[in-house]
């Protein structure tokens, strides 16, 4: 399994630099270093979404909120940055986790006690997450001049020639490679995404990894929250509609198994990155950005296409064989 | 209990059910549901009882009710299609550009139809023949169909459409009886029909029990998972020509996120999300629960987002209610 595993994130790290070198070809300019810290800068958000949406999957569930949570928390600490422009930048970005992760553990809440099926219960905080944030601003829009210069410039500072944000996502990568691959906790949520009843009998809380592994995509959700307002300087009702599908098709590019237990942080980041590219690239080489969705749309689908040959369980094959038989 | 089974002679196929059971199913408690929901829209306003209003009602759910039905059947197969919305997107922007060439209504609602039935017949190559898991298989399609109209109508809008268009989604085929309402009931029926009625309909719940075992037994599981993405993608291109018909305009964001009202609707009304259980009449109770409580909070003048979360909130409520009662009865067995 793990050559596999190894063998299909080589791939997409090949397609990611044949896009680049791609595009490249036509516009050198596109593929200069300054130019291309600036594609991860702009794909930081949506690598660290895909990493908490990563972890979710591969526990062998689906996290529809996530979007809503981002738009929620924003808009709460836009609120607070606005009412009080005072409050250190430090503490804005602790209430925007707080609030996430808040969020998360009610979804993650509401999976563990009531046991119902993750995938209603996010479909459900979907709609509600995003209504709130309405009843929390009354329908208004926090503007960019509202916000506080150090709320809108800090993720725009640059250190050691990089960006706060990209920073940031690198450090929630690291965070992500660490807790998935060396922590008791990472290893028992693959358990439980291969096989939860393998994982109750090795001494798992199968339901208590869930809420945990919700606390962290809500916690992600709710970081992000906060850089994406400060990015886009506009918190309404309508940010980051619909991304939670762009955020589960970068994990799905990125090789995780919707069926659970299979997923790692390295095929989440370059998936989120060759959405990203292809984001940056479009307007780069004059087509238009509608072209974006219908591109994204057939990389899904030939990723998993492939994936799916390169993932068939050796069982399937040994009926196959008995039906031919 | 032993003497009755033999009595019987032949094994029968479903569980003996007593009345106090079938008097507690699902469908009764969503009639309950409904029947309150009702009674409190007509006692918040005095608006709610008028023929007219209760005809404008049926508009806020008949047009995702019949996506619901064949989404019903699929999710009691076990598979899932997240693209209808998109198809609908790509079935009316290519309607409105046959209608922009001066095309007549008939041939206009046959492509909407058509394209429906392509987009289906695409989804089900893709999950049935070549395997692709529903979920991921059909948000590439989501995005695909989506972005395909996004190609064609970028930030425009296609507004021209024949008058005689407009019947299907405004006309009344009697007083206030709606043509999409009419549509709306003898769909219900249909499906209701299929799946509780014909031995397709024993088969597709076979299907989402076991697949495999459902294979073994004679089932042609991928023929009939591919018929079911062609029925979604067909109601999905009638959905199409109706909204493109009541709006009279197209945009590429045409039915945004209505995949998710769907999938609510066939949840709450009681398909199992893992497959092999629901029921269509269950399905028809969650559409009308959801256009009553819609349009009894539209009455109310309560903005949509907040809607949403009372929307949002009795999806999991309702879902959850059953699961805790079984649990305390359990405890208080045990």
């Amino acid at each position: 399994v793990k050559r596999i595993v190894r063998f299909r994130e080589i791939w997409l790290l090949l397609a990611n630099v044949a896009l680049l070198a791609l595009v490249g070809m036509r516009f050198p300019d596109f593929v200069r270093p300054g130019n291309l810290v600036q594609v991860f800068n702009d794909t930081s958000l949506l690598i660290m979404l895909a990493l908490g949406q990563m972890a979710v999957i591969v526990s062998r569930s689906l996290d529809l909120s996530m979007a809503s949570n981002l738009c929620f928390s924003g808009m709460a600490v836009a609120m607070l940055n606005a009412t009080h422009p005072d409050v250190p930048i430090g503490v804005l970005i602790a209430v925007a986790i707080a609030v996430g992760l808040a969020l998360g553990a009610l979804n993650g809440l509401v999976i563990w006690l009531l046991s119902v099926p993750p995938i209603v219960v996010t479909l459900g905080t979907l709609a509600i997450y995003r209504g709130a944030t309405y009843v929390l601003s009354g329908g208004a829009w926090v503007n960019a001049d509202q916000m506080s210069p150090a709320f809108i410039g800090f993720q725009r500072v640059n250190v050691l020639g990089l960006p706060v944000l990209s920073w940031i996502g690198i450090i929630v990568v690291a965070m992500f490679a660490l807790l998935m691959r060396w922590t008791p906790f990472g290893r028992s949520i693959y358990a439980v995404g291969v096989n939860p009843t393998a994982a109750l009998y090795a001494g798992i809380d199968v339901a208590r990894t869930k809420f945990f592994v919700f606390c962290i995509s809500g916690a992600v959700s709710g970081l992000v929250g906060y850089l994406w307002i400060s990015r886009y300087v506009i918190a309404s009702v309508e940010v980051a509609s619909g991304y939670e599908l762009t955020v589960i098709a970068a994990c799905l590019l990125g090789g995780v198994s919707i069926a659970g237990g299979v997923g790692s942080v390295a095929g989440a980041v370059l998936g989120a990155l060759f959405l990203g590219i292809i984001a940056d690239a479009l307007p780069v080489i004059h087509v238009s950005p509608f072209w974006q969705m219908a591109i994204s749309g057939i990389a899904i689908i030939v990723a998993v296409a492939l994936n799916l040959r390169s993932e068939r369980r050796p069982g399937r094959v040994i009926l196959k064989r008995v039906e031919q038989a | 209990m032993r003497e009755r089974w033999v009595d019987r002679g032949p094994i029968p196929d479903r569980l003996h059910e007593t009345a106090w059971r079938k008097l507690m199913r699902w469908e009764m408690l969503l009639a309950a549901i409904a029947v309150t929901v009702f009674l409190l829209n007509s006692a918040a306003s005095p608006y709610f009882l008028d023929p007219w209003a209760l005809s404008d009602l049926t508009f806020t759910f008949t047009e995702k009710g019949l996506i619901a039905l064949p989404m019903a059947l699929l999710i009691v197969s076990g598979e899932f299609d997240l693209s209808v919305a998109a198809i609908v997107a790509f079935a009316s922007t290519l309607m409105g550009m046959a209608a922009q060439l001066g095309t007549s209504t008939p041939l206009v609602v046959a492509i909407g139809v058509g394209v429906g039935i392509a987009c289906g017949v695409g989804n089900g190559l893709l999950v049935a023949y070549s395997r692709l898991p529903s979920i991921v298989a059909t948000i590439g399609t989501m995005s695909l169909f989506r972005g395909a109209a996004f190609i064609i109508l970028g930030d425009q809008a296609y507004d021209k459409y024949p008058a005689s268009l407009a019947y299907f989604g405004q006309g009344y085929v009697v007083s206030v009886v709606s043509f999409e309402l009419v549509l709306f009931i003898v769909a219900a029926f249909a499906f209701g029909f299929v799946l509780h009625f014909t031995s397709f309909g024993r088969r597709i719940f076979a299907i989402g029990a076991n697949p495999i075992a459902a294979h073994y037994s004679g089932v042609d599981v991928e023929r009939i998972k591919f018929q079911l993405f062609c029925l979604t993608g067909l109601m999905s291109g009638v959905a199409a020509v109706l909204i493109t018909s009541r709006l009279g305009s197209t945009r590429p964001s045409i039915a945004q996120g209505y995949e998710l009202d769907v999938i609510t609707m066939v949840v709450l009304g009681g398909v199992s999300i893992q497959g092999g259980a629901g029921s269509i009449p269950g399905v028809v109770l969650a559409a009308c629960i959801m256009g009553l409580v819609t349009f009894g909070l539209g009455l109310l003048n309560i903005p949509s987002p907040v809607m949403s979360i009372i929307v949002g909130a009795m999806l999991i409520v309702v879902i959850a209610l059953p699961l805790v009662w079984r649990r305390v009865l359990l405890k208080r067995l045990g």
